[in-house]
C-alpha cells in the first residue's frame, strides 16, 4: 500500500504543478474572437484585452513605413473598416496580400487603431497550406534580443 | 475515363463494405470460405482504388483541364514531380491518396497473415474493412475527385489551370502528406490486431509481437512526416521557426505522443503481464487521435492557418469516430476480467514505475496540446465567447514536460525491474551525474544564464553519459571474449539485441535533437532597411549587400539581393535571398537564404525593396544557434529506429513474473 500512497503523491506533484503552470500559460496568451464591429462596440472596460480580429485586407491600403506595416481590414457582410498597423520582427506571411483574408493580434489603441503584434493571413481558396503565420511570441521579449 | 474512375471508386466501396460483412459474419458464424472471401474483397479493393489514384494522376500529368480537380491543382508551366504531387494537393485528391494507402496496408496485412492468426484474422479485416468503407464513402459522395467542368449539359475545359499553391511547390513539402499519412493510416493496423485479440480473448503475447513490428514502422513515418513539416516551415515560410503549435501541427502531434507512449509502455505487458488495459486504451486513443487530426485538419473547426472549404465533411467524421469510440470502449469494459494484470508495481523506484511517470508525462502533455488546440471551440460552447491560446501556454506546459522526460530517458534503462536500491543507483549514475554537472557549471562559467538551456543542455550531457556507458561495457565485454576490435564489437553488441541498443540509439537522437531546440533561447534577429551597396551587422557577422537582380521564367518572377557574407573579418561566401511571385496564382513566395553549419545557421529573408527609398533593400537576418543539430538528431533517431526493426541475432525469451500458487505457514501448534 505504502508504494501505492507515495506513487500517488508524486502523481498529484506531477499533475498539480502542470495544472498550475497550464493556468498561467493560458492567462498570459488567452486571446478573444472578435469581429471587427464587436471590436468598435467594445466598452472602455474591455479595452486592455489581447483580442484576434479577422477581415479582408482592403486593396491598396498596405504601406511600409520604416519598420511598421500600416494596412486597413474589412468586414465582407457589414462593410466596417479598422486601421491595423504591424511593429513585429517578424516577416509577413507571403499570403498576406491585397483581398486576403487576414488574422491579426494584438490590442486595440485609444485612438482606434489596432495595434497587432502578430499576423497571419490565409488563401482565399480550399485545403491549400496558406501558413505564413508570423511567430506568436509578441510580447515576451526573447532572452536575446539583438543587441544592434 | 471520369466514368471509369468514378467506376472504380464505387466498385471499391462495394467491395469494402462486403469485406466487412462477410468478415464479421465468417469469423462470428466460423464460415471459414466466407473469411476467406473477406480477405479476397481486401485485394479487389487495392485494385480498384489503384485504378482510381491511376486515372487522377494521369489526368493530372497530362493536364487535362476538364477534370475540375486538375484545373484547381495544376498549371502547365509546372515541374512534372508537383504535378504528380497535386495528387494530394486538394481535399479530394488527399482523401483519395489516404483511401489507397489504407487499401495498400490492408492488402499487405491480409496477404503476410493468409496463413497464421486462423481466429484473429477475420475480425482484423473486419475493423480494416470497416475504417476502408468510410473512407470510400468519402470517395464516392462527399468528395469525389472525378468532377468535370460542366457548361450546360455539356464537358468544357479550360486553357490552363492554376496550380499547385507555389509555397507546396518545394520537395520537403512534396513528400510531406504521404509521409504523414503512412503514419495515419498505419496505426489502423496495431489497432485492428488489438480490438481482434480483445474480441476473441487470444492472449496478448500473440498480438504484440505481431503489432511491434508495424507500430514502430508506422510511427517512424509519423516522425517523418512531423519533422518535414518543421524542415519546410524552417526553410520556406521565412521566419526562422519550425513550429507554431498551430491546430494543424498539433493534431499531427497528437498520435505521435500517445504512439510512443504505447511503444514504450507494450513493453512493460511484454516484459512484466502488467497495463493490459492501459494499452489497450493507449492503442485505440493513438487510432482514434489519427482519425481526429485528420478531421480536424479539413473540417475548419478550429481557425489555423490552412485554409478550408465549408463542407460537411465534418459531420462525417465525428458519426465515424462516435460509432468506433462507443464500440471499442464497449469492448474494453466488458473484457476487463481478461486484461487483469499479471503483477503489481512494487516500488517507485523501479523500471515499471519509470515507464509509469513516461505514460503519466507524455499523456499530460497530450491532454494540455489537444485542450489547448481546441480551446476555441470549448470555450465557444461553455462561456459563448470564442478564446484562443496561442505559443506561450503550449511551451509553458511542454518544456517542463519535455525536460523531465529527458532525464527519465537517461534514468530508465539503467534502473531495475521492481524494486531498485539507491545504492545501485549511486552507482549506475555516478559518471553521468558529474558530466551533467560539468556541463551545467562550463555553461555557468561561459555566461549562460538561461534557466531551461542550463537544464536541457545539462540533462542532454546526462543521457548521453548513459547511453555511451552502455554500449562501452557491452562492446567492452565482447571485444574481450571474443577477441574483436572495438568497432566490430559494438556492431555485434547491437546486433544481438536490436531492440535494446536500436532503442539506445534513438533516445540519442532524441538528446541531439534537444541540443537543437535548446538552441532557440539564444536566437538573434534584426530588420534592416540598407542601400544597395552598404552594409550591416547581426552576431558575428557583417553582411554586404551587393546588388539587387531580377528577371522571370514562366512559372515566376523573380527579385534576388546578392548579400556578401563575412564572419570576423574573413569572407564566408554569398547568399542571394530571392523573391518570387508565381504567374498563374499571383502568389508571391520568399526563398530564404540560409548559411547551414553546426554551431549556428545565418538565416536571410528578402522582405522587399523599401517604398521610400527605391534604391534600399529591406533584409531580415537571423542567427539561430544549434538549429542544425534537430536535423542531425533526426537522421540518428531514424537510423536507430530501422536498427530496432533488425531481428536480434539471439532470440530472448523474456522471463515473466507469474503468480503460481501461494503458500501459507501454518500456525504452530500450541506448546
Amino acid at each position: 500500500m505504502k508504494t501505492y500512497v507515495r506513487f500517488g503523491v508524486l502523481v498529484a506533484a506531477i499533475l498539480g504543478t502542470l495544472a498550475w503552470l497550464a493556468a498561467s500559460g493560458i492567462r498570459e496568451s488567452k486571446t478573444y474572437y472578435k469581429t471587427i464591429s464587436e471590436l468598435k462596440s467594445m466598452p472602455q472596460s474591455e479595452a486592455g484585452k489581447r483580442v484576434r480580429v479577422t477581415g479582408d485586407v482592403v486593396a491598396g491600403s498596405i504601406r511600409r513605413e520604416g519598420a511598421a506595416v500600416r494596412f486597413q481590414i474589412c468586414e465582407k457582410e457589414r462593410g466596417t473598416t479598422l486601421n491595423v498597423v504591424y511593429t513585429g520582427k517578424d516577416p509577413l506571411p507571403d499570403t498576406f496580400r491585397d483581398e486576403a483574408q487576414a488574422m491579426a493580434d494584438g490590442k486595440l489603441a485609444p485612438d482606434g487603431t489596432f495595434h497587432a503584434s502578430s499576423i497571419a493571413a490565409k488563401c482565399p481558396s480550399k485545403y491549400e497550406a496558406a501558413p505564413g503565420k508570423a511567430a506568436p511570441q509578441p510580447l515576451n521579449p526573447g532572452p536575446s534580443r539583438s543587441s544592434l | 475515363m471520369e466514368t471509369l474512375g468514378a467506376f472504380s471508386l464505387l466498385l471499391a466501396l462495394c467491395l469494402a463494405a462486403y469485406a466487412f460483412l462477410a468478415s464479421v459474419i465468417g469469423g462470428w458464424k466460423e464460415k471459414p470460405f466466407l473469411a476467406e472471401s473477406a480477405r479476397r474483397a481486401v485485394y479487389g479493393v487495392f485494385v480498384m482504388l489503384t485504378a482510381a489514384s491511376a486515372i487522377l494522376v494521369y489526368a493530372l500529368m497530362t493536364s487535362d483541364f476538364r477534370f475540375a480537380y486538375v484545373a484547381e491543382r495544376s498549371n502547365r508551366a509546372m515541374p512534372a514531380v508537383y504535378k504528380f504531387a497535386a495528387w494530394w494537393g486538394g481535399q479530394e485528391g488527399s482523401l483519395l491518396l489516404w483511401s489507397w494507402m489504407l487499401s495498400l496496408y490492408a492488402a499487405i496485412v491480409a496477404w503476410t497473415n493468409r496463413a497464421r492468426h486462423r481466429r484473429l484474422m477475420p475480425w482484423v479485416i473486419a475493423v480494416l474493412a470497416f475504417t476502408q468503407t468510410f473512407f470510400c464513402l468519402l470517395n464516392v459522395f462527399v468528395e469525389p475527385p472525378f468532377q468535370m467542368l460542366a457548361v450546360g449539359r455539356g464537358v468544357t475545359s479550360v486553357a490552363d489551370g492554376n496550380g499547385l499553391n507555389p509555397l507546396l511547390q518545394y520537395w520537403l513539402m512534396a513528400i510531406h502528406p504521404p509521409a504523414l499519412y503512412l503514419g495515419f493510416v498505419g496505426f489502423v493496423v496495431p489497432f485492428a490486431f488489438a480490438f481482434a485479440s480483445l474480441l476473441t480473448r487470444e492472449p496478448g503475447e500473440a498480438w504484440i509481437a505481431t503489432t511491434r513490428r508495424w507500430s514502430l514502422v508506422t510511427w517512424g513515418f509519423l516522425s517523418i512526416g512531423i519533422m518535414l513539416g518543421q524542415g519546410w516551415a524552417y526553410a520556406v515560410l521565412g521566419w526562422g521557426g519550425y513550429w507554431g503549435w498551430d491546430p494543424v501541427e498539433n493534431a499531427s502531434l497528437l498520435p505521435w505522443i500517445t504512439g510512443t507512449a504505447f511503444l514504450h509502455s507494450v513493453m512493460m505487458q511484454e516484459k512484466k503481464g502488467m497495463m493490459k488495459v492501459w494499452n489497450m486504451v493507449l492503442i485505440s486513443a493513438t487510432y482514434f487521435l489519427c482519425i481526429f487530426g485528420t478531421f480536424l485538419t479539413r473540417s475548419g473547426i478550429v481557425s489555423s492557418v490552412h485554409a478550408f472549404a465549408q463542407s460537411s465533411l465534418g459531420s462525417w467524421f465525428v458519426g465515424f469516430l462516435a460509432v468506433s469510440i462507443a464500440v471499442t470502449v464497449f469492448l474494453i469494459l466488458r473484457r476487463l476480467d481478461f486484461l487483469k494484470s499479471e503483477s503489481h508495481l512494487e516500488s517507485v523506484l523501479s523500471r515499471e514505475s519509470s515507464f509509469l511517470f513516461n505514460n503519466l508525462l507524455l499523456l499530460a502533455s497530450c491532454f494540455a496540446v489537444l485542450w489547448g488546440t481546441l480551446f476555441p471551440v470549448l470555450t465557444e460552447a461553455l462561456v459563448g465567447e470564442k478564446i484562443t491560446v496561442g505559443a506561450p501556454f503550449f511551451n509553458k506546459v511542454n518544456i517542463p514536460i519535455g525536460l523531465a522526460l529527458l532525464l527519465l530517458t537517461g534514468v530508465g534503462p539503467l534502473i531495475a525491474w521492481r524494486r531498485s536500491s539507491w545504492e545501485s543507483l549511486k552507482r549506475a549514475f555516478r559518471w553521468p551525474v558529474l558530466a551533467m554537472g560539468l556541463t551545467m557549471a562550463a555553461l555557468l562559467a561561459f555566461g549562460v544564464r538561461h534557466f531551461y538551456a542550463l537544464v536541457s543542455l545539462g540533462l542532454c550531457a546526462f543521457v548521453a553519459a548513459t547511453v555511451v556507458m552502455e554500449f562501452y561495457k557491452g562492446a567492452r565485454s565482447i571485444a574481450a571474449r571474443n577477441q574483436m576490435n572495438f568497432l566490430r564489437a559494438t556492431v555485434e553488441l547491437t546486433h544481438r539485441n536490436t531492440r535494446r541498443y536500436g532503442g539506445y540509439l534513438v533516445h540519442m537522437g532524441i538528446v541531439l535533437m534537444f541540443i537543437g531546440y535548446t538552441g532557440s533561447a539564444f536566437n538573434k534577429d534584426t530588420t534592416e532597411e540598407v542601400k544597395i551597396g552598404s552594409h550591416f551587422r547581426i552576431g558575428a557577422y557583417e553582411l554586404h549587400v551587393k546588388e539587387v537582380t531580377d528577371g522571370s521564367n514562366p512559372n515566376y518572377s523573380w527579385q534576388r539581393a546578392v548579400i556578401a557574407v563575412h564572419r570576423n573579418g574573413e569572407y564566408a561566401g554569398d547568399l542571394r535571398p530571392e523573391r518570387r511571385v508565381y504567374a498563374a496564382s499571383q502568389q508571391p513566395t520568399s526563398e530564404v537564404a540560409i548559411r547551414r553549419r553546426l554551431n549556428e545557421d545565418l538565416y536571410l529573408n528578402f522582405a522587399s525593396m523599401s517604398q521610400s527609398d527605391p534604391e534600399a533593400a529591406i533584409i531580415q537576418a537571423y542567427v539561430f544557434p544549434l538549429v542544425s543539430w534537430i536535423w542531425i538528431g533526426f537522421y540518428v533517431l531514424l537510423f536507430g529506429t530501422v536498427v530496432c526493426l533488425i531481428p536480434s541475432k539471439v532470440k530472448y525469451a523474456y522471463p515473466k513474473t507469474q503468480v503460481v500458487g501461494v503458500y501459507e505457514r501454518q500456525p504452530e501448534a500450541a506448546q
